[in-house]
């Protein structure tokens, strides 16, 4: 399984020691990726291994149930798969079987673990092999794990990667360096990255996921990866073992970070420095001009973040640098330290941030700072509005297109508009 | 094993949590793992409650599992006492920790809390979200107003001056909110005294005086059912459990409270009741006979079919519901409607039976919206599982005469957008309109099925081919009779062995139904 602890060997760099309560957490499982993964990959269908929770949860985090039949559902464990009145591998066969016949255009089954799945020890592995064989070759079987005990939120994603990253065609042994961007990213946002890339002569690129299974990507020892988001521990890990080498950069979030992050992937292409400005001098004075329009109201207005996507410490940098916001905490579900290097080193000193959580004693502190604005969950936020303290969801930084230059002004409006909103609003007490 | 994509209901611990979130000075230690807590967004935002839910989850990871879980869970039950001083609490375990068996119970009792601790056995993998609502208000309804020692026969209070509880309305319930106001209301006219309204709004200790009420009123048997039995054989309390949805059903639900109350019935409904003259009114007459296939939990389901067979003429052309445990009550139901019941859970069988019924007007959950959306067939939600939609700001009961006024118009308003689509069909060979226009509330994202020129081609395989100009006459009939008439030749066709359909075919089909 994909334990959580900090890679061994990797120096802390982190600038504090982060606040580290148990307690009560209060964020999604892992399941929840599939909510994206689902509409990135689109010859996929993910299917949950689990329990009428797990079904429940999709459903109620998908909001309203807009695909009619949407690529992802849930195999139900019953009480006669528990009691052995039924062989649970017999019966996630029979299902499979039936959901392809249903769905001939499906070209990637991937069986995804739960907690039940977990806790009694149905081996999806073994599943897949089997079902690999059943369905070969008109479709591929993966498996990860997206449950609670073992994955909050963004790390369904980062275990959905590494089991992609193990299925990729090895590269030709001579083939030259390539890159390749790892993290779901919206389309409109891989495109805006593709054309900049090409511009600076850099390639061959690929995205990882790619947008159909077909289209798997090589990997090798020459191959570049730099990572889009910030929750792939286990993807980078899976990468590197097939040879490949992840660049370290800040996230491409801000137009300092999407700078800072083009410019890994251009020193390590040997990109002249004088080109890598003339590429990317529009982008980047299109968002500082654009995060300018939004800086007046945010500028010293404090801002805690609750833990959710594991993005929380880039959004912090963002928002403290490029929008002069005051950061109170900076709580994050997990710290990857080697993989936040970047950030960390941008992040003004002195910065609480806490990882893991005590959601109780979190909210203490985030009444007594009373802050301008909190990044939560759909949880707290009402709760929080309530009590007069606004609330950005932090749910919409996965679900908006937020990265590189182009978004970066309407990255800022985000955090602007709760705000903005609370101005306009004549409603008395 | 079960495939599922979306469902009608959650896991039994949701229900459980909808009960903990009525009632005040109650809280939920429930053991699960931290992706569960998704469940406290269902109150916070379907409901936009301004307080998080009583409850508090242990969070439990793998690395916990065979070490200490079980110490997690005294500790998150301790610490939720201490911090959120409950009358009581009621502890349970999610799907996840029934399989690792801490025996929540247990547990719980070692500490020897100050307060009483209600324990749960929610079998998650055999049982759903109503029944675990209905189990946990029976549990704290024995626990805080036991049975008495000796059976005593109840002293009856002398008429006009008994009480009633009202028994069911809870967190997330479709309407509940505003149908107590109004069933009080009509309770209060009456001259019957409202002793207790349970579990929404009331408290542990509240539930104890349950047995002063003279009987019970059970708005919503998927919820109170359960407890009402119970009282019943323990504190002799009659109930009525008739709900009150609907001109008929309100006047039936009067009168037995008025029954067990001792009062004179009321003999002539309010002025305020304005549904009976707005169905018997003039533009009411095209509402005869119209389609109407009906879905939802058992109360709501069985409710609505009577209100749209008897108060507004509909033609009750399809009844189911998702509530197995009241499939019995459907079934009846459906026998009087003369159509084949739906007993399912599967939204995908409810949706190959909408599409077979063809019907006109669809009254179903938030799911079969979307379905109706899709085949673009009007809609009006009748039960839940609830959207936030369904918690409008005004007051909008389902129950009483204000109910039945809401119902008139909720259920005949989506079909007055079907008239201004009539109205665009007329005026098709306009040269501002055209087929491919859709009135803009059905929005302007193309689904696949609007994409298409007619939604009764994409959805069934055509059985016999139609000329061009046969087609061509068809799209000229109003695009919300025009399925009908499209199946309908298609059987005359059938039956006649013809090869292809005609204009002559679709007229002959015409006159040989209008017969
Ligand atoms: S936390 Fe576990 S049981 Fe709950 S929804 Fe996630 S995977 Fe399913
Ligand atoms: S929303 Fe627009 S198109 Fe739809 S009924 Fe109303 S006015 Fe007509």
């Amino acid at each position: 399984m994909n334990a959580m602890p900090p890679r061994t060997g990797a120096q802390d760099c982190g600038p504090v020691t982060p606040l580290r309560q148990r307690g009560q957490h209060e964020v999604f499982c892992g399941l929840t990726s599939i909510i994206w993964l689902h509409r990135k990959v689109q010859d996929a269908f993910f299917l949950i291994v689990g329990s009428r929770t797990c079904a429940h949860l999709m459903q109620s985090a998908a909001g309203v149930m807009i695909f009619a039949e949407p690529r992802f559902g849930t195999a139900i464990i019953e009480e006669r798969d528990l009691a052995g009145m039924a062989d649970l591998h017999e019966e996630l066969d029979r299902v499979v079987a039936r959901l392809l016949a249903r769905r001939p255009e499906i070209r990637m089954l991937v069986l995804v673990g739960s907690c039940p799945s977990e806790v009694i020890k149905l081996d999806l592995g073994k599943a897949a092999e089997r079902l690999a064989r059943l369905h070969a070759p008109a479709t591929r079987v993966l498996h990860f794990s997206g449950s609670g005990i073992e994955t909050t939120f963004t790390q369904g994603e980062d275990n959905f990667l590494a089991a992609l990253a193990r299925e990729l065609p090895a590269a030709e042994a001579k083939a030259p360096p390539s890159l390749m961007v790892a993290g779901a990213l919206p389309d409109v946002v891989e495109d805006q990255f593709r054309r900049i890339f090409d511009a600076l002569g850099i390639g061959p690129v690929s995205f990882l996921p790619s947008r159909a299974s077909s289209g798997l990507p090589p990997v090798g020892p020459a191959t570049r990866v730099l990572l889009a988001q910030p929750y792939l521990g286990e993807a980078a890990r899976a990468l590197e073992a097939r040879g490949a080498t992840v660049l370290a950069a800040p996230f491409p979030l801000g137009e300092e970070g999407t700078t800072a992050w083009l410019r890994a992937a251009a020193d390590a292409f040997g990109v002249a420095p004088g080109r890598f400005d003339a590429i990317t001098r529009a982008g980047r004075r299109r968002a500082r001009e654009a995060v300018g329009r939004h800086r007046a109201e945010l500028e010293g207005r404090r801002v805690f973040l609750f833990p959710d996507s594991q993005l929380e410490p880039s959004i912090a940098r963002f928002l403290a640098r490029e929008a002069g916001a005051e950061i109170v905490e900076i709580g994050s579900p997990y710290l990857h330290r080697q993989h936040l290097a970047g950030e960390f080193a941008l992040l003004p000193p002195g910065i609480p941030f806490s990882e893991g959580q005590d959601v109780d004693r979190q909210l203490d502190r985030c009444r007594a700072a009373r802050p301008d604005l909190a990044v939560c969950g759909m949880g707290l936020a009402n709760p929080l509005e309530a009590e007069g303290i606004a609330t950005k969801w932090s749910i919409e930084l996965v679900f908006t297109p937020v990265q590189g230059y182009e978004q970066a002004g309407d990255l800022a409006e985000l955090f602007v508009r709760p705000l903005a909103r609370r101005a306009v609003l004549k409603l008395g007490a | 094993m079960q495939l599922t994509v979306w469902t009608y209901e959650g896991p039994p611990h949701v229900g459980a949590m909808r009960i903990a979130a009525s009632m005040r000075g109650l809280h939920y230690v429930l053991h699960a793992p931290q992706g569960d807590t998704y469940a406290d967004l269902l109150f916070t935002m379907i409901e936009r409650r301004d307080t998080r839910p009583p409850v508090t989850y242990t969070t439990f990871k793998a690395q916990d599992l065979g070490a200490d879980t079980a110490e997690i869970f005294k500790i998150a039950c301790r610490d939720a006492v201490e911090r959120f001083k409950p009358e009581a609490i009621i502890v349970g375990a999610s799907c996840t920790a029934e399989l690792i068996q801490d025996d929540p119970a247990g547990l719980a009792a070692a500490l020897a809390l100050p307060i009483p601790v209600i324990p749960l056995e929610l079998p998650s993998y055999s049982k759903k979200e109503n029944w675990g609502a209905a189990e946990t208000f029976y549990r704290l309804v024995r626990a805080f107003a036991p049975a008495p020692q000796r059976p005593a026969p109840r002293v009856v209070r002398p008429a006009g001056e008994r009480s009633c509880n009202i028994l069911g309305p809870t967190s997330l319930g479709f309407r509940h909110r505003d149908d107590i106001e109004e069933v009080r209301r009509m309770l209060e006219r009456l001259g019957v005294i409202v002793n207790l309204v349970a579990p929404l709004g009331a408290s542990p200790s509240d539930l104890a005086r349950l047995p002063d009420a003279d009987f019970n009123v059970v708005l919503y048997p998927e919820i109170a059912g359960t407890a009402a039995d119970w009282l019943k054989r323990n504190h002799g309390q009659a109930f009525v459990s008739i709900p009150p949805i609907g001109v008929r059903a309100t006047a039936d639900f009067l009168a037995a409270v008025a029954g067990l109350a001792g009062v004179a019935a009321p003999a002539a409904s309010p002025a305020a009741l304005r549904m009976p003259w707005y169905s018997r009114s003039i533009d009411s007459t095209y509402l005869t006979g119209k389609r109407v296939f009906i879905f939802g939990d058992a109360t709501h389901a069985v409710a609505a079919a009577r209100v749209a067979a008897d108060e507004l003429g509909f033609a009750v052309c399809g009844l189911g519901t998702y509530s197995r445990e009241f499939a019995r009550e459907v079934r009846a139901a459906a026998v009087r409607y003369g159509v084949e019941p739906l007993i399912s859970d599967d939204h995908l069988a409810v949706e190959d039976a909408i599409i077979a019924a063809q019907p006109e007007l669809i009254l179903g959950t938030q799911m079969e919206r979307h379905v109706a959306k899709r085949l673009r067939i009007p809609c009006a939600v009748i039960s839940a599982p609830v959207h936030v939609q369904d918690f409008p700001a005004r007051y909008s009961p389902q129950m009483g005469h204000e109910g039945a006024n809401v119902l008139f118009d909720s259920w005949v308003h989506p079909l007055m957008m079907g008239l201004e689509e009539h109205l665009l069909g007329m005026f098709r060979d306009d040269f501002e309109f055209n087929d491919g226009a859709a009135p803009s509330h059905l929005g302007h994202a193309a689904a696949p099925v609007a994409e298409a020129e007619d939604p009764t081609l994409v959805v069934l395989a055509r059985p016999v081919a139609w000329t061009g100009e046969a087609e061509k006459e068809l799209r000229k009939i109003p695009f919300f009779v025009r399925g009908k008439a499209r199946k309908n030749t298609e059987r005359f066709a059938v039956e006649r062995g013809l090869q292809t359909i005609t204009i002559e075919t679709l007229y002959d089909a015409k006159a040989h139904y209008s017969r």
